[in-house]
Formats: structure tokens, sequence, C-alpha cells
């Protein structure tokens, strides 16, 4: 033992790696999703946290509904013009890093409602890292958009949010009080 | 409701209210009574303080835009006021047309409270002003939206959103 080493007396006990893979390791398996479940979307939303689907194989069982202690935001449903400056200021107020998912049709691209009322994708105003697709998605669809997410911040992608601010605000959604 | 409960319930009103309406008939739920803008208040008042009606509950108002029906009906907008009286376990609906210039009306929110917040949805989507009303403003879309949603000449997409927010969603 005296004229060894450490690493001979170590053997396998210890693994070597780096500081920024570890924080991605635990990051990336320690997801909290903030749910802004506003339709039928939010459904499939539940069902993907419930005991069928349990999100919680993939370390996203924490529902927090205070953005500030949430890191990822699934946008699940339409969302309406009044309720926009809802979306961004519960989405200003998680602390980054942070990630978002539009779920569904509607939180994507309006769905089919091009109408009065509704915003045509919420990425005109907050940065979306994943969309999943569907009317609405099933659960399956929604765990590989958030496997997807786990995978950007393991490969150490930046997020959408930190690649640049959405294309524009809108001048109302500072100066409203909501 | 059969028409001859109904048409025994029109010449009871008729008898009543016959000055403030324009035409009655029956329909195939209830009465209907036509009645002239001017003096809707009037005759909605007697509707709910006379002890042989007692039409004291408001079930329902909202308008109809006969945008398409000139020809059909005698103006526009049709404001529609549907009441339920619990004391002769019955139902009647008052309906009022308006010109499709600047349509406004009496409200009624001081005989019904919740005429006020139906009266505010009616005048958000419709543009028809009650004049008397507490407090006349959007109750569903925000408050700084141009235009009447509602109305059968808003076009059904491509407004909206992209009217508001033009630099951000072309």
């Amino acid at each position: 033992m005296t004229s060894r080493g450490p690493a001979a007396y170590l053997q396998d006990t210890v693994l070597t790696t780096r500081v920024g893979s570890v924080l991605r390791w635990a990051r990336k398996n320690s997801l909290w999703p903030m749910p802004f479940g506003t339709a039928c979307c939010a459904i499939e939303l539940m069902a993907t946290m419930a005991s069928r689907f349990d999100l919680a194989r993939f370390g996203s069982e924490v529902l927090r509904f205070s953005p500030r202690q949430s890191d990822l935001m699934i946008v699940a449903g339409r969302v309406s013009i009044k309720m926009m400056p809802v979306l961004i200021q519960i989405w200003e107020q998680m602390p980054e890093p942070k990630w978002s998912i539009a779920m569904g049709a509607c939180a994507s691209c309006g769905g089919v409602f091009d109408t009065y009322t509704l915003i045509q994708g919420v990425d005109r105003f907050i940065p979306v890292d994943v969309y999943v697709p569907g009317c609405p998605p099933r659960p399956e669809q929604l765990i590989d958009g958030i496997l997807k997410v786990q995978k950007f911040i393991e490969e150490g992608k930046q997020e959408a949010s930190a690649r640049g601010a959405p294309r524009q605000r809108p001048l109302w959604a500072t100066t409203r009080q909501v | 409701m059969p028409d001859a409960t109904q048409t025994a319930l029109i010449q009871k009103l008729s008898a009543k209210i016959g000055g403030h309406l324009l035409a009655t008939a029956t329909g195939p739920d209830m009465a209907i009574l036509t009645a002239k803008p001017d003096s809707v208040y009037a005759l909605l008042r007697t509707l709910r303080d006379d002890l042989d009606l007692k039409f004291g509950y408001l079930i329902d108002l909202t308008a109809v835009d006969y945008l398409n029906f000139p020809e059909r009906y005698a103006g526009r907008f049709a404001v529609v006021y549907h009441l339920h009286s619990f004391t002769l376990s019955d139902r009647i609906r008052v309906q009022v047309f308006l010109p499709a210039e600047s349509p406004a009306l009496a409200s009624a929110a001081d005989l019904w409270g919740n005429a006020a917040w139906l009266e505010r949805e009616v005048f958000d989507l419709y543009g028809i002003r009650f004049t008397g009303h507490p407090d006349l403003r959007r109750i569903l879309m925000p408050d700084d939206y141009p235009g009447h949603p509602l109305r059968k000449d808003y076009p059904l997409r491509g407004r909206g959103e992209r009217e508001r927010f033009d630099q951000v969603t072309t």
C-alpha cells in the first residue's frame, strides 16, 4: 500500500468526469415541468403524468405550479390574446436555464382556430424548444418530446431562450398589469 | 308549451302592455313579443312587476345579427330577452329590432342584476350600446380590441391576432 499510489488503491470505485457533464446529467433527469394547460391537451398531459404512462420514469414527475420552481414549460392548449400576457409573465418568472414545449397543434400554430381570439402559435411570443404535433398528442408523443429536451440538455445544446428572445415582444404585454 | 296556452298568455299580455308591442306570435317553445325599441324598458318593468305576471327571472339576454335578411326583419339587430315567471310557470321571449347604424337600447341592468353582464357581452360581441348601463365595458375581448366579432360581417379568419400584432405575426 505504501508504494502503489492512490490510483491503484482506489481501483474502479471512482469515476472521473467533467463538472459540466455531471450538471447536465442531473439537469436532464430532473426536469420540473410547469403545466400551462389551457385546453384538451392538458388532459393528455395529465394522462402522461399518471400511472399508466408515468413520466416519473424520466425524472419529470414533479409538476410545479409555481414558475419559480420549474424549468420546463409545457404549453398545452389554445392561448387566447387575453391569456398571452399571463403566459409571457409566467415564462419570464421561470429561472434560467429553462426550456419550453409547445404541445399540440394549437400551441404550435393555432391549429384549426384561425379566429379573432387566438394566438397563432406561442412561438411568436416565447421561445420554443420542441413542438409536439397532434390534436391532442398521445402521451407517448409528449414523452418523446420531453426525451428530446433531455437529449438537447445532454448534448449541451443551447436552449431556445438563450439563443435569442422571441421575435418581438408586443408592447402591451409589458405595459399591461395581469 | 302548446299553442293554445301561448295564445291565452298573449291575449292576457296584450291587454296589459299592448301599447308597447309591435307584434306577437306563437313560437315552438314560448310566446314571442316584438317590442318597440323606445318603450322596451317600460315593457320589461311591467312584465317584471305586474302582480299577475311576475316575470322575475331573466333567463337570457342575447342578440342576433340578421345581416342577410333585410326584407324579412324590421332591423339588422335583434336583442332577445328570455323571461321566466315563477307565478305563471311560464316563459316568454321579447325581441327588439334595432337599426344597423349605432344600435342602442335602454339597459335592463336595474331590473335584473344579471342583465348587467349579459348586456356587456352583447355590447362586446355585437356593438349594441345599452344606455343607462352602470359599467358598459367589454367582458370577453381585450379592452382595446377593435371591432365586434360576432357581427356577421366580421371576417371568419385572417383578423384578430394579425390585426393587432402585424409586426409580430407577418
